[in-house]
């Protein structure tokens, strides 16, 4: 056994470690800070099984969102005991039946000799990416990356329905009271514009290696709620004709490309010449509306009158 | 050759600090001191990590984006502390 | 080299080990919180050590990310324990 061996074992221990403390934990808070140590160590799983785009995308997820996401619902769930809800063996049921049929259908899928690797290798020279994940996702199945950001789009339509009558149109969230010269406040002010930096940056350099529209948009969600929470932006009101527009721009943009792509042949269908320059503009404007609508989705829905 | 000792000595420097930003961790009595332990010693660990690695770094940006690690890794712990150590005072004796 | 720094990134998953039964046992909400946080460092180390090994694009560019995001679950904490979530977290004034 090498070194690299024991590396792999040791961390597959700690994985199911902190899979088993977070379902069985008895105290909720201290299950959803093992979740946030979950995502590391996922995180570090995938650069180990060489998936480092999924891994940028469980980093910028898992560190940037689901923990502020999960801190404030179980701080809206305490009951001041700290205990977790009651048992409830039909979702325990639903649940493991569920991921025992996902597995039942993973295990029973038929193997292939090579994947679709020889396939997706062979057509990346007229793919306009360098980087073979980038090029699955927004050309080879552009439909599905497609269908995403709309799911995205219509998950924040689905949070902003549930705001009372009073209130719709209004900003989300509460009034976020921090001091202006605070250590919360000033790391509002640091952080921002190094993250948006880091967030094009992964936006560009996803067209040749890893990263891309999904994880640099996380990144930029990330820093704007950091600054909403440190009382140094307000969100936009949902009313606001500009944020509907930064939101729609994103899915718009690529279902233009795709329609343009009718000059090609099909919907979607890119041409060779024009590949590069086209994804990576549907890239930079889709992370923009990704950002803005994850960020919104953390905040949750409008709270304060117009 | 040189560089490898280099990167050795250093990243055995910082492993020490981990171990001992750990260990204190673990064993210090209240929240106060515990969050000395992780908050500076854990950072001086990484900062030796980063320098024995820059020592290996191929590019000019390599070393960049490693001096940049370091200095946001910093910056969150000094957040990170000040902030966890206003919330475990004891609610009379809050600034 | 290889077997060197796989050593040093064994060691240091070692000690987030050790970090994790902090997170599981508390006492405090702080304890827990303070415990995910010095195992974002420990990643963050893991990750930069393993730059090396992978010399694989973004590899560098994830320890990155992770050590920009390092302050976020303490932030999201400290903001989720105040009053209604939006207080401030250095003492209502």
């Amino acid at each position: 056994m090498t070194l690299g061996d024991a590396f792999d074992i040791l961390l597959c221990l700690l994985i199911l470690t902190a899979a088993a403390g977070v379902i069985g934990g008895r105290d909720l808070f201290g299950s959803v800070a093992l979740f946030i140590v979950y995502g590391l160590l996922l995180t570090i799983a995938w650069v180990r099984l060489g998936a480092v785009d999924v891994a940028l995308a469980e980093g910028a997820i898992g560190a940037g969102l689901t923990g502020v996401l999960l801190l404030g619902a179980a701080a809206k769930m305490d009951d001041g005991a700290g205990q977790r809800p009651s048992f409830r063996p039909g979702a325990l049921l639903l649940c493991a039946g569920v991921a025992g049929g996902l597995g039942w259908a993973v295990v029973s899928l038929a193997q292939p000799a090579a994947g679709l690797i020889p396939l997706v290798r062979e057509n990346l020279p007229v793919a306009g990416a360098d980087n073979p994940v980038t090029a699955v996702l927004l050309n080879f199945r552009g439909w599905d990356t497609l269908m995403e950001a709309a799911v995205l789009l219509i998950a924040l339509v689905g949070v902003w329905a549930l705001s009372p009558e009073d209130s719709w149109g209004g900003r989300s969230g509460l009034t976020q009271r921090v001091r202006v010269d605070g250590v919360l406040g000033t790391f509002g002010r640091f952080l921002p514009p190094i993250g948006f930096v880091v967030g094009v940056y992964l936006v560009w350099v996803g067209t040749s290696a890893p990263g891309g529209a999904f994880q640099g948009g996380t990144v930029v969600a990330a820093v704007w709620l950091l600054a909403i929470m440190a009382g140094v932006v307000e969100p936009p009101p949902v009313a606001s004709i500009r944020l509907r527009l930064l939101l729609m721009a994103g899915p718009a943009v690529f279902l233009a490309t795709g329609i343009w792509g009718f000059a090609a042949g099909a919907f979607m269908a890119f041409d060779p010449a024009y590949a590069k320059p086209l994804i990576l503009a549907v890239e930079l404007v889709l992370a923009l509306s990704i950002a803005a609508t994850l960020a919104l989705l953390v905040i949750g829905r409008p709270r304060r009158p117009q | 050759m040189i560089a490898d000792v280099i990167t050795v000595t250093l990243i055995s420097i910082g492993l020490f600090f981990f171990i001992a930003g750990t260990a204190g961790f673990i064993r210090f009595p209240d929240v106060h001191s515990r969050l000395h332990a992780l908050t500076k010693a854990d950072n001086l660990g990484l900062g030796f990590v980063v320098l024995g690695v820059v020592a290996q770094a191929d590019s000019g940006w390599s070393v960049l984006k490693l001096l940049l690690v370091w200095l946001l890794a910093l910056t969150a712990a000094a957040t990170t502390a000040q902030l966890i150590a206003r919330f475990a005072l004891p609610p009379g004796e809050r600034p | 080299m290889t077997g060197f720094l796989y050593a040093a990134a064994l060691v240091i998953l070692a000690t987030i080990c050790v970090s994790m039964w902090r997170v599981l046992r508390g006492p405090t909400r702080a304890d827990r919180i303070m415990g995910a946080q010095l195992i974002g460092t420990g990643g963050v180390a893991v990750l930069v050590l393993l730059s090396l090994v992978h010399r694989q694009a973004g590899v560098l560019d994830l320890a990155l990310l992770l050590a920009l995001l390092a302050a976020f679950a303490a932030v999201g904490f400290v903001k989720s324990q105040s009053a209604d979530g939006a207080g401030d977290p250095e003492g209502e004034s």
